[in-house]
């Protein structure tokens, strides 16, 4: 199955990839901006919305997956929109596993960045806007660690998709759940092939980061 | 407290602990508590039960992860003991497989003659199918009985034959949210607590009869085995106390499973 890259294989990793990315986006879209508000600007609840938000960095997957799922479910209140056992009921149970990351990580790195920078802004009377536009394009290169922490939680992601995806073959079925199926059927060899591909994507990405990272840095600093 | 925490778990893998490697319907159906209790009161032995499917159960026993095999797919069965890994198998009980749905049955299989033509019409109909995929011997069976009827459901994977690669109880769950047939042992079915407007459609056909064996782990395979305390157990489950027992095991008034010596 792996040297021959048949089309099975190539069916799941695009739809581990595809569900990935998409999801990270999201995430990203969502995260980025409310995670540098949230350090930029004052407001009452500001300190519980960061504990809160920390604190669902470490939200179980199979508990996430279950609450998916019973929203999703016929009888659930969401169940008109036939979602359950799709990937789009698998993106959205990653991106509420993600979207905590990236908001909590983006907020700390913005409050540190903060320090060095407060008195110079006030000094400039910038509006709260521009500030975090200018924080999140300074913070650039470190919010690449944010994204791949992202990244990472959404790849090795499998208790919550298996539940609302169902790992129906051909439909929902992705590298991690392929992987635990294949271990429950007691073919180890292949569950522990398609865990070597897995780790080799996981860490060329975080590789091709390292590296944009890296000499994206040089460049600016020339 | 952390201390009696971090012990007691190792007290339940104790020396004399014999491992049954089985199968999801068996435990999901409640059998392991049932009959694992009464295990240890009448031969002093504990058990503990690693449930995953009949394929995966096989081979773990091959490579020498457990001591005794409860598991139903015959000819698996049979192939295991000839290639030496297991010796003594037993038929221990049987009950019956059965296909449930939505009990509006949309393919009208409830008035079927046989389980052929069932199967049949739910693939001219291209109604949803939820099968295990999973190589158990749920899944293996079912299988056997697609190739009676001459349709290759896989050709169809993820149209209308949907392959959940999960265990009895998760398969019955999607079928239940998908509004889908699902071929399943009769047990699992009675234990299942999230049947909504589900029924058995069809039953009855002497194809689907579901025979579970019991087989101890063959010692000169694997030398470390626990060879005479399975044996021990096989002994007390096919001894009439032991048959007397699992047609006690019962399920809202009704039995899960048939003892072999009892009612032969």
């Amino acid at each position: 199955m792996i040297i021959s890259f048949d089309q099975d294989l190539f069916e799941i990793l695009l739809l581990s990839m595809k569900i990935n990315f998409i999801s990270l986006m999201i995430a990203c879209i969502l995260g980025l901006p409310f995670g540098s508000a949230l350090a930029v600007l004052r407001f009452p609840v500001r300190k519980t919305i960061i504990a809160i938000s920390n604190a669902l960095m470490s939200l179980p997957p199979v508990v996430v997956g279950l609450i998916v799922y019973l929203y999703l479910s016929r009888s659930g209140p969401l169940g008109w929109l036939e979602l359950l056992y799709t990937p789009t009921a698998m993106i959205v149970a990653q991106v509420i596993l993600i979207t905590p990351i990236i908001i909590s990580l983006t907020c700390q790195i913005i409050e540190d960045l903060q320090e060095d920078y407060r008195e110079y802004f006030s000094s400039l009377v910038m509006p709260p806007q521009k500030a975090i536009k200018a924080y999140l394009y300074d913070a650039r290169y470190s919010l690449v660690t944010v994204v791949l922490a992202g990244f990472g939680r959404a790849i090795s992601e499998v208790g919550a998709v298996i539940i609302v995806g169902g790992n129906i073959d051909h439909l929902t079925r992705v590298m991690t759940t392929s992987i635990s199926l294949e271990t429950s059927k007691g073919n180890l060899a292949l569950a522990l092939a398609l865990g070597i591909i897995l780790l080799t994507i996981s860490l060329s990405v975080n590789f091709l980061a390292a590296f944009f990272k890296n000499s994206a840095k040089r460049k600016a600093y020339v | 407290m952390i201390l009696s925490f971090l012990i007691s778990p190792g007290n339940a893998f104790a020396e004399n602990a014999v491992l049954i490697q089985s199968t999801t319907s068996t435990k999901n159906s409640g059998f392991f508590q049932y009959i694992l209790p009464l295990i240890k009161t009448e031969t002093g032995l504990t058990a503990n039960v690693v449930a995953v499917g009949t394929g995966a159960a096989i081979k773990n026993a091959e490579k020498c992860n457990g001591d005794l095999l409860i598991v139903h797919a015959q000819n698996r069965e049979r192939a295991f003991v000839q290639a030496g890994f297991g010796s003594n198998r037993k038929n221990l009980m049987y009950n019956d497989f059965i296909i449930v749905g939505p009990k509006e049955d949309p393919s009208q299989i409830k008035s079927s003659q046989t389980i052929e033509n069932a199967l049949k019409r739910i693939a001219t109909d291209k109604h949803k199918f939820a099968s295990r995929g999973d190589d158990s011997g749920t899944n293996i069976k079912e299988l056997e009985l697609w190739e009676l009827t001459g349709i290759k459901p896989h050709d169809f994977s993820g149209d209308w034959y949907l392959e959940l690669g999960s265990g009895m109880g998760t398969t019955l769950n999607a079928g239940v949210e998908l509004n889908a047939y699902v071929f399943t042992d009769r047990a699992t079915w009675l234990s299942f607590k999230n049947k909504q407007n589900f029924q058995v459609l069809f039953e009855g056909d002497t194809h689907l009869f579901n025979q579970y064996g019991i087989i101890s782990v063959n010692p000169s395979h694997c030398p470390r085995t626990k060879y005479n305390e399975a044996n021990k157990i096989i002994t007390w489950l096919t001894s009439a106390r032991g048959q007397e027992a699992i047609k006690n095991f019962k399920l809202d008034d009704q039995q899960l499973f048939f003892p072999n010596v009892i009612s032969e």
